[in-house]
This record gives C-alpha cells, structure tokens and sequence, in this order.
C-alpha cells in the first residue's frame, strides 16, 4: 500500500507541475491585463506598475517566480482587492462551501432513497417516472433553470429573496442571522441539489439494480428477514460501496465553488469571485482559483481510491 | 412415515420477451418426514424453479407460480401472506445453495450473516444470538470459531462458507432442507464432508432433505427416493435402489448410462444424443422424443402421463402404456 | 455470448459478416422500436430538428426586420411566442437558434468522439509508450476544470476580434477539445477488455496486420459503444454551448442561439416583464436535451447491454 502510495503522490506532484504551467501559459495568453483595462492611468503610471508587478519579464521567468512562491504558500497579491489572493479564498471559500455541502448532502439524500426504492420496483409505473425525472434532471440547463425559479419563486411569487446571502443592508446577528442566510441559500440549493441529483439517483438505481440481483440477496430472502432489512442492510450496503469512490470526486465542487449558480444567484462565493476577477483581468487571482481546482481534482482521485481501499473488506487485505 | 411436504400440480411460468417459458409444469411429489429426496436432470430442467417455488422466492417481474398447492403441515404455502411465509422461511423451511462463494454477504461479518435468522426468528438477543452463532460454526465442524465468526467472506474457502450456509440454515431447526447443488462448486474430497454433515443433521433431528444435484453419485450416497425431472416436468420417480437397479424412462436409462462406473472401462462414455428441447418450442408431445431411441408416433403428438411401472415407482412413458395394453 | 461460441467467422472476416451485422442491426432496431420511452425521445428530437431546420421557411417573419412598432409585445395569434426588442418575432428566432445550437452541438460531438476513439483506440491498442504519451495528456486536460478553460478560450476569441459569423466554428473546436479526454478513457479501457477476447487471440494466432486487427476487428466491436457516447454527447454540448453563450464568450449576437437569447435575462426589465424572450429558448434547449438523452439511453439498452442503465 505505501509503495503504490508513493508511486500515487509523484504522479500527481508531476501532473500538477504540468498543470500549472499549462494554466501559467494560457492565462499570459489571454488577451489584457488588469493594468491595461485602467483607464485611469497615465501611460508612464501604467509603465512602473508593469516594472512593480514584473509583468516585463519572459513567460518562462514570471512562470518560475510565481510557482516559487506558490511552493511556498504563496500565490500572490490580488490587483483588483489589493489582497493576498490566500486570504480572498479563506473569505469566499466558506460562502461556497455551504453552499455546496448542504445541496450535496441533500443531493445524496434524495439519490440513495429514490434510486434504492426504484431499483427494487424495476420496471413499475413508479420506475419509469423516476427515469424520467432523472432523464429531466440531467438535461436541465443550469443557468436556466436559476433564473426560471427566480422569477417564479422570488420575482413573481415572492417567496424567497432573488439572489445574495442576506438582504441588502441588514445587520442580523445570531438566530436571526442564520434564518436570514437559510432564507437566501434556498434557491441556489434547490437547483444545485436539482442539477446532481439526476444521474446520482441513476447511478444508485443500476448499482442497486446489479446488487439485487446476486446470490446473497437471496440468501437473506432464504433466511426469512423483511425485505426492508434485505434492501437497506444487505443490497444497499454493497451498492453504496463503489459509490464511496464519488465522494472523492466530490472534492472540486464542494470546495470549488460554482461558477454559473453563484453568478445567477449573486452568491459571494468563489465562483462569483472568479467571474468578476476574469471581467478584470485579475490574473494572480485567476491562476490561483485554476490551480485550486487542479490540486483538488487530483486530491479527491487520490482519496477515492484511497477511500474505496478502507470501505471494501476484500481489497482491504491486500 | 407421515408427508412432511405435499406438491399438488405446482406449474411456475416465466414471461419473457419471446414467449413464456413453462420452467415447472404441473409438477407434483411428497417428502415425507426425515426422507431425503433427490431431485436429479440437467441444468434448465426445472428443478431449482421447483425450490424457489417452495420457498416464495421465484423472481419477479417475469416469474410466477401459476397453478398448483403446495401443502406444508396442513398449510398451503401458496396461499400463505408474504409475512406469515416469511417467518416459515429460514426457520421451518430452510435452503442452501450451489454457490457458497457468492451465496453470503461480502460486506458483513460471519458472524452477523448467522445471527440474522436467530434475531427474526428465535427472538433471542443479540448476545445469546452471538453465542448460538458460535456454536453453529462448531457444530459444523469449524475450529476456532470465534475468530471465523469475525471474519469476512472472502477469507474462508468455499468449503468452508458451504458449512456456514449449513449453519445458518439449520440454525432454526428446519423440519425441511432445500439444499440446491449444494456440492457442485466444491472439490470433490470437500464434496464428501459436506454430504456427510447433512446425513449427520437429517439424522439427529429428524428432518427431511430435499435434494438437487445433477450428480448421480451424490444421489445414490444420500437419497431415499429419487425424482428425474426432464424440461420441466417428472419423467421419473421412485425408491432409490429400485429406481437405480430398473430404470425404466429411456432418459433415466441413458443418464445412468453416462455416469462412468469404476473398473469398467468403455472406450467411450456414453452421452445422450441431442439437446435440450427449447422451452419456448414445446409442443403437445414426449418432450424427451427427439432424443429417445425407441421414439414412436404417439411420442410426438401425445404427453405421456406418470404411471405405476413397479413397486414404489413410475415414469411418464408410452413405452409402459404399450406394454399395458399388450398385456 | 455469441462471440464466445463463434469465434472464428469473425475473426476470419468472412464473406458474411456484412449480412450478419446488418440483420443484428434490424433486430437492435427492432427491440429499440420496442422500447415507447425511447422512441417518444426520438420522435422530439426529430420534430425538433424539423421545426428547426425546416420550420422558419414557413414563417412569415423571416427577413429579421427590425419594426420599432412591434418592440416587445408579449405573446398574440399573430406572434405566438412575442416579439422582442427590435420588433422580431421571438418563434422564428427561436427556431433560426435552434439551426444554430444543434449545429454546434452535433458538430462538436462529431469532433470530440472523432479525437476520443482514435486517440482511445490507438492507446488501447498500442499501449506502451503511445498508451503512456496520450492518456498523460488526457489526465493533464481532465485536471483542469472545464469552465474556466472555456471562459479563457472565450476571451481569446474576443480579442483575436473573430468575426461573429466564424465564432461558432471555433466553439465547436472549443467544445469537442474540452470533451475528448474522458472520451478517449472510456473507447482505451474498452479496447484493452477486447484485446484480451478470444476472436482476437484469432486473429493474433492467424497472423493479421496491425492496421487490419485495428480497423476490420477492434473498431467494429466499440462502435455500438461509440453510437450510445456520441448521442449522449450531443445533449451535454448543446448544454455546454448554450452557458458558453449565455456567459457571451460563445456564439454572440446577432447569430441567434438559444444561449444567447437566454442573455436577455441579464436585462433586468426584460427579465421581469418580458419573460417571453428567454423562456422559450430555455425550455427548446431543456426539450431538446432531454429528448436526446432518454433516445440515447433506450440506444445504449438496445446497442450495449452490458453497461445496464
């Protein structure tokens, strides 16, 4: 195990090398800098901030300095905030996290019950609603279907607020502070919860369908228990095992943030922090955010497989 | 001996895409109490439908007992609710399989896998549950059995897991034990120590075995009496030693046929010609003609019923009908 | 199961294969024809490709004039989905979108499976070091996030001043180079599984060439695979394009797609009153989308039994 660790973790460290600089290079690609888009400065202002920020220097050089500085925790200032870019994430990451956590809790919720029960009714009236409900949630376009609740839910209806995390200007402490972000964070989970679901629920239901149909299922029939227990305690538990896999694959998107659902619903997370920072070139941030992602896409494959060694008695030996 | 199981007619059907498939066909026969009973034919002939039947577990969608009682103390098993034959199942009537490796949960431990059926049905707590388990795995001939009780599946051999089904399947005493192929997976010295755990079994506690086994040489070792099942339905039935000595269904005679015997070499094993008829193809006839050396012209448009053709013994054959009626 | 029993016609590659694969065909149509869900998918998408590519010759509103009279009016007899800003009627547009959106989507998945099952084929195939070469850089491409790899395309084509009516052109390049890495996995893992089958032990122990062994034996057996993939692909592009353009950084204006058009919902009056405007597209792409999805599925029963829904 240790020796496949470590043949693991060298090739994500050499993969992550190559990713950062592939991100390096495409973002000195993109077209404009933060300095550029100022119009408010001189030309020989606009000159010096280049010499400050080292936006002169050859690609290789500015790549080999930010990645210096990266190894050491150190990703940069952001230009837009005048902040360090670390410290920009520790503020908005949290903001996404819940955000995400609680639709993906939910998400998992709803999956594991409807895939579980339309599993063991194959091919009943209740079966066939589900795959199509699973077949509509995955085709829904995500930025649509936020705007088509907003304006069914918050514009017309006016049940919940449109967008945001608290209303505009309050200044809620305690219980209420945290009724006034559930209020707001209804929506956003709603649609992420609606746009997951869909093919976790489908996933669930053909593990199961697989589950149920081996040997040992029967035997817990041949022993006589109820079937909720032959369901939840001997299928479900098999189904969910290579599920455990996903949970690592989780990783990007609890922590990554949203970038279409946090723009729709003017969510201070991370992924609304990237939106605005591309509109301002602001590349120290930029590249920072895209490594981010990078590193834990290839951390959750890592845990997933690590994961999925623990939860299955037969690899867990060897 | 008093009929411990009756089967009156019991006919299983499955629906399939291209047509239903009669897997059991109006199938009837009697265990009686402390009787091993073999059910012998080859794979697809009916006889694992005609278990699951028995236990209320033959796959749905698609699967469906359609015709038929089966009587179990005075009861009629068919017309029992799911509960009151779920509480029959594991406890008066239990069952083990052909394949033990993939028969028991890998997730759960030993242990829990036997203590399930104590838990349902004996009520006991899950302490006493624990130490009826263990004992369990002794009493099949496990050593070190509270370690085995902790371990998972795959670190035991199949001969092993095959004496766990054992336990946990007469852990509540069963007046009757399915045992389907219960050898057929396992290597042929372990073979023998799991038939005689059986034997040992039927014999303390007086219970009655019902047998499937395609293998003859297990039939003759365990069985009392014997029922030859071909595409569905009884070809053949009846006390052992007669049916082995004068087998008189030309299907039973070539099965014994094949089975090479010890110290008589032939250059050839004998096989029955043909296949299999399909199950979606039958029509009103001997479903053994096409493949039956004396075929005449009633075989291929008239069912033969099942006769007396001896003492303790019939067989579903015009060959017995001629002979009758030349007689 | 068939393979296992016959291995050996189709390893030699008989006269018959042809007719043989040709009448597996009919009997796969057959069962999909069987399967309601699946056909009703594919009676909407083909409507929907109809009214899309057909439809705007009968609509007598397709010169896109603009008609300061007509701004804005909400749904009537004359103007069955409204008109928008510059007086146009929002169906025709719709449906001139329409064109657009499946173009691109049906493009780019053409692009993507193309690029995935060669790459994935010749790795599987190969393996060694060309196996190593090319899903490095497939891993390398999986690391990092979709979006914001789009977004930067998105900007370089901004600033490279692409005309409008070649935009789309370079977003079904986009797409179909975002999407080949999972692809060309999928098409890799399958072929390395078919190595080891006995037909092509046949053909190894018959002495075929490579390129023979490749094209005549392996590529046959993944292309159901590839059918099932490549439908489902183009839902998930049609996906893609519609935020790309919904963000502005895909296909703009006055090229219509349903993405764009869905960008009058930034308006914020038109989003509150003029809900007609961006509606309609939304729910063509959600239509067309699922449509493609539960075909694609009823595909995959049919063509792919063994991956089970």
């Amino acid at each position: 195990m240790s020796a496949y660790l470590t043949k693991r973790i060298s090739y994500m460290v050499i993969i992550l090398l190559a990713a950062s600089l592939l991100i390096f290079c495409l973002y000195a690609l993109t077209p404009g800098d933060f300095i550029s888009s100022n119009i408010k400065l001189s030309p020989e202002r606009k000159a010096e901030l280049r010499e400050i920020y080292g936006l002169n220097k050859p690609l290789l050089e500015r790549y080999g300095i930010w990645m210096k500085n990266a190894l050491h925790g150190d990703f940069g200032f952001s230009l837009a905030q005048q902040k360090p870019v670390l410290t920009l994430f520790n503020e908005y990451i949290w903001n996404s996290f819940l955000l995400a956590a609680v639709s993906t809790f939910f998400t998992w919720l709803i999956a594991v019950i409807i895939g579980v029960v339309s599993a063991y009714k194959q091919y009943s009236w209740f079966d066939t609603l589900v795959m199509v409900l699973i077949f509509a949630a995955m085709s829904l376009p995500s930025f649509f279907i936020g705007l088509f609740l907003i304006k069914i839910c918050a514009v017309d209806l006016k049940w919940l607020p449109p967008g945001g995390m608290l209303t505009t200007g309050s200044n809620a402490t305690g219980l209420a502070y945290v009724k006034e972000v559930i209020h707001h964070m209804t929506l956003p989970v709603v649609v992420m919860t609606l746009l997951g679901v869909g093919s976790l629920t489908r996933y669930f239901r053909s593990n199961m369908i697989d589950v149920i149909k081996q040997d040992y299922i029967r035997t817990a029939r041949a022993k006589g228990l109820k079937e909720n227990k032959v369901l939840f305690r001997h299928a479900l538990r098999n189904a969910l095992l290579p599920a455990i896999t996903l949970v690592g694959f989780e990783l990007p998107s609890l922590f990554g943030g949203s970038l279409i659902i946090e723009k729709i619903f003017n969510w201070p997370g991370i992924g609304q922090l990237y939106i605005q920072s591309f509109g301002l070139r602001d590349y120290p941030l930029l590249m920072g955010f895209t490594m981010l992602l990078a590193v834990l896409t290839v951390i959750g494959t890592l845990l997933s497989d690590i994961l999925y060694h623990i939860a299955d008695p037969r690899v867990r030996l060897h | 001996m008093k009929d411990l199981i009756q089967i009156n007619h019991l006919s299983t059907h499955f629906h399939t895409e291209n047509g239903t498939v009669k897997a059991v066909n109006d199938v009837s026969f009697r265990v009686r109490e402390g009787e091993t009973v073999c059910i012998v034919g080859e794979s697809g002939c009916g006889k694992s439908v005609t278990a699951m039947s028995i236990m209320g577990l033959v796959e749905e969608p698609g699967g469906k007992v359609v015709d038929g009682q089966i009587h179990f103390e005075g009861r009629d098993l068919l017309k029992l609710s799911k509960n009151e034959l779920r509480s029959l199942r594991g406890n008066e009537i239990s069952m083990i399989f052909q394949e033990p490796m993939s028969s028991l949960n890998p997730v759960l431990k030993i242990g829990q896998q036997i203590m399930e059926p104590l838990l349902v049905h004996q009520k006991l707590s899950k302490k006493e549950a624990r130490k009826r388990a263990i004992e369990l795995i002794e009493k099949v001939g496990i050593s070190r059995a509270e370690q085995i009780a902790d371990s998972y599946p795959h670190e035991l051999s199949g001969g092993m897991l095959q004496r766990i089904m054992i336990a946990i399947a007469i852990s509540g005493n069963p007046k009757l034990l399915i045992a389907d192929e219960p050898t057929t997976a396992l290597d042929v010295t372990i073979q023998a120590q799991i038939l005689d755990i059986l034997r040992q079994f039927k014999e303390q506690n007086n219970m009655s075995i019902m047998l499937i086994t395609h293998d003859l040489g297990v039939v003759a070792e365990m069985a009392d009496y014997v029922i030859v099942m071909y595409a569905g339905k009884i070809v053949e039935e009846g006390e052992v030693v007669q049916l082995f000595q004068s087998p008189k269904h030309p299907y039973t005679q070539g099965l014994l046929k094949s089975k090479p015997i010890i110290n008589q070499r032939t250059d050839e094993l004998y096989s029955i010609p043909g296949q299999v008829p399909n199950p979606l193809e039958l029509t009103e006839s001997c479903y053994f003609h096409d493949r039956c050396q004396h075929c005449m012209d009633i075989c291929r448009t008239k069912q033969p019923v099942l006769k007396e053709v001896g003492e303790q013994q019939k067989a579903a054959c015009w060959l017995y009908e001629e002979a009758l009626v030349h007689a | 199961m068939s393979l296992n029993s016959t291995p050996l016609p189709e390893a030699v590659g008989a006269k018959n294969a042809p007719a043989k694969s040709s009448s597996l065909f009919k009997q796969s149509m057959r069962r999909l024809m069987k399967n309601k869900l699946a056909v009703s998918g594919l009676v909407v998408v083909v409507i929907m490709f109809l009214a899309c590519f057909v439809g705007p010759f009968f609509s007598p509103y397709t010169d896109n004039k603009v008609n300061m009279a007509l701004m804005n009016k909400p749904p009537s007899l004359k103007h069955w989905l409204g008109t928008d800003a510059l007086g146009r009627d929002v169906l025709t547009r719709v449906l001139q979108a329409g064109r657009i959106s499946l173009t691109v989507g049906l493009a780019s998945m053409v692009l993507s499976v193309f690029i995935g099952s060669l790459l994935g084929a010749i790795a599987g195939y190969y393996r060694g070091i060309v196996d190593q070469i090319i899903m490095r850089i497939a891993d390398l491409l999986l690391t990092i996030p979709g979006l914001p790899l789009l977004f930067i395309f998105g900007a370089l084509l901004s600033d490279w001043k692409v005309p409008t009516e070649y935009r789309m052109y370079i977003v079904m390049l986009m797409l179909g180079l975002v999407n080949w890495p999972g692809l060309a996995r999928m098409v890799r893992g399958q072929m390395l599984s078919l190595r080891e089958r006995e037909f092509m032990q046949a053909a190894v122990v018959l002495g075929l060439r490579d390129r023979r062994k490749l094209f005549n034996h392996l590529l046959p057996n993944i292309i159901p695979l590839l059918i099932v993939i490549a439908t489902l692909n183009i839902g998930g592009s049609i996906l893609s394009e519609s935020a790309l353009s919904f963000f502005g950084l895909g296909v703009m204006a006055p090229t219509p797609t349903w993405g764009n058009m869905i960008d009058a919902a930034n308006n914020l009056i038109d989003f509150q009153e003029h809900p007609w405007l961006w509606v309609p597209p939304g729910f063509s792409i959600f239509a067309t989308v699922i449509a493609i999805n539960i075909f694609g599925d009823g595909l995959r029963d049919v063509l792919d039994p063994k991956q089970k829904r």
